[in-house]
């Protein structure tokens, strides 16, 4: 029987323009063996939670290095939440200093990855964390 | 009406996807629903877009959406890219350029991987269309991932075909005659302010012309669409390229080559039919036997031949059938 493929999403929400490390992770993730949607940089909570329904991602990760990830990402996931895709998994990284993890983490944020983080030890987050819908 | 068909025929965005995601996963239960769909499936209008890696498929995909919701209809988007294949994973990207889309109720765009299917498409084409049809989208669009001449499978899914053509190949339209460039029903020249414009141009409707010595019918027209960073003009364009695309399904319902495609279309769908129910469960009996591996054991060593193995499969498994 073939297996469930897991399909995450890569999103870039607010007006940051550093994509090299959303780039860099949904490649990573490719060679990982998942499905990879990438949007792009720009997008609204909106997009990116309206684009993983259709997706029918398992995940949501979130790269944010502009410092507006306390607003953008727990917007998301209230978003998913409000559409009945709350089984949605929604991750981040990027630039978050350390005191913002909590706010996150309470806003539902699964998990989160900063500088230096090992690509492997991400892949092996997702692996661990996510069962395919 | 079962349930999930009406949810799915109501426009049910989260159940239309993860039954797309059932087709693709090929779980056993994906062919019962699309079973109790079929009958309400085939009443949208089907557009291919094809053409090579990098040709602007995504982008023209993405235009066109905005002209046909300027006239109310409403969109369903397939859209391809490539699985690699030593890891089974895949950068789903055309998505990127028609994000501009995704809070609009009226479009639903579907990225889907190869998983190794070789015609353009993926196996789950064919099924997601059915699924978007039945939500009952006016237009569904079919971008395949960018291809050479051969991966046409997308004619067995669209009523027309647009394949997009960028300049500066050199004098690609000699070698690329065969394939590609019969299966377009509308031609973009995409990019058409770059270096080799004119010589494309001239070289595909001298092309067209000789093809067109023997016989009436459709004449498959040029549109060639300048640079997508130019808003205006590009807009003018885009709406050449929708009107030359209906006048094209006019052309079919009038003609009666609509029917001829839909019987095309049909047969095609028997053989992957067949395929899916006679072919791959006895392949995965012989895989999970090892009777698979020990097969090709002997095809390697010399001991068999390919053709043989086949037809002693073939008179196995008929006669298990027959026994029972
Ligand atoms: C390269 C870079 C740029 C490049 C960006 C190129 C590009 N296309 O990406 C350029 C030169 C364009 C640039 C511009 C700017 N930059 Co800059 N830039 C950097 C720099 C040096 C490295 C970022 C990078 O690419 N890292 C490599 C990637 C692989 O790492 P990463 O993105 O962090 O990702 C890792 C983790 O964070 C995590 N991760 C990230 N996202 C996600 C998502 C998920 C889901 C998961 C699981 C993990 C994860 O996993 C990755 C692997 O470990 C950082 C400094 C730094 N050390 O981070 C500043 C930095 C991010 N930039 C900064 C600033 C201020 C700017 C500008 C505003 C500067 C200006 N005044 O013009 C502009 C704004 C650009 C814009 N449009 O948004 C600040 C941000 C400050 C803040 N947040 O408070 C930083 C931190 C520098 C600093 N110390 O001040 N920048
Ligand atoms: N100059 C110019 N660039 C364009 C035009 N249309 C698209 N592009 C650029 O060409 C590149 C590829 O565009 P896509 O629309 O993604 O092409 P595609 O055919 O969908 O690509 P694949 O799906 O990867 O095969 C992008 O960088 C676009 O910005 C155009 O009309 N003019
Ligand atoms: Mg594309």
């Amino acid at each position: 029987m073939p297996e469930r493929k897991i399909r995450v999403m890569v999103a870039k929400p607010g007006l940051d323009g550093h994509d090299r490390g959303a780039r860099v992770l949904a490649r990573y993730f490719r060679d990982a063996g998942f499905e990879v949607v990438y949007t792009g940089c720009h997008q609204t909570p909106e997009q990116i939670a309206s684009a993983a329904i259709q997706e029918d991602v398992d995940l949501v990760g979130l790269s944010c290095l502009s410092g507006a990830h306390r607003a953008l990402f727990p917007k998301v996931v209230q978003l998913l939440r409000e559409k009945g895709a709350s089984d949605i998994t929604v991750i981040g990284g990027g630039i978050i200093p350390e005191q913002d993890f909590p706010m996150l983490y309470e806003a539902g944020i699964k998990a989160i990855f900063t500088p230096g983080a090992s690509l492997d030890s991400i892949v092996e987050w997702i692996k661990t964390n996510i069962k395919p819908h | 009406m079962d349930s999930l068909v009406k949810k799915i025929c109501a426009g049910d965005v989260r159940l239309a996807s993860r039954l797309i995601r059932d087709i693709e996963d090929k779980l056993p239960e994906a062919k019962a629903k699309i079973k109790k769909l079929y009958a309400y499936t085939g009443k949208s209008f089907i557009i291919g877009i094809t053409g090579a890696p990098g040709a602007g498929k995504s982008t023209l995909t993405d235009a066109l959406i905005a002209a046909l919701r300027k006239k109310n209809k409403t969109v369903g988007v397939l859209a391809v890219d490539p699985t690699s294949p030593f890891t089974g994973g895949a950068i789903l990207g055309d998505r990127i350029r028609m994000q501009r889309h995704a809070e609009d109720a009226g479009v639903f765009v579907r990225s889907l991987a190869t998983r190794g299917a070789l015609g353009g498409l993926s196996h789950a084409a064919g099924d997601a269309i059915h699924v978007m049809e039945a939500m009952g989208k006016d237009i569904i669009i079919v971008e395949t991932v960018g291809i050479g001449q051969q991966e046409i499978d997308i004619i067995n899914h669209a009523h027309s075909v647009v394949v997009v053509l960028v300049p500066g190949m050199g004098d690609e339209i000699q070698t690329m005659k065969a394939g590609l460039m019969e299966i377009a029903d509308v031609f973009v020249v995409n990019k058409a302010n770059r270096p080799g414009t004119n010589q494309l141009q001239t070289e595909l409707a001298s092309m067209l012309n000789l093809a067109s010595k023997n016989g009436k019918g459709w004449q498959p027209p040029i549109v060639m669409v300048g640079d997508a960073f130019e808003p205006g003009a590009f807009a003018e364009k885009i709406a050449e390229l929708e009107r030359k695309i209906e006048e094209h399904h006019k052309y079919l319902i009038e003609s009666g080559k609509l029917t001829e495609r839909m019987h095309r279309k049909a047969m095609a769908e028997i053989n992957d039919a067949l395929s899916a129910c006679l072919l791959e469960p006895v392949i995965q009996k012989l895989a999970s036997t090892g009777e698979l591996d020990s097969f090709a054991e002997k095809i390697k060593s010399r001991k068999a031949d390919p053709y043989t193995v086949a037809e002693e499969i073939a008179k196995n498994y008929f006669i298990r059938q027959d026994k029972k």
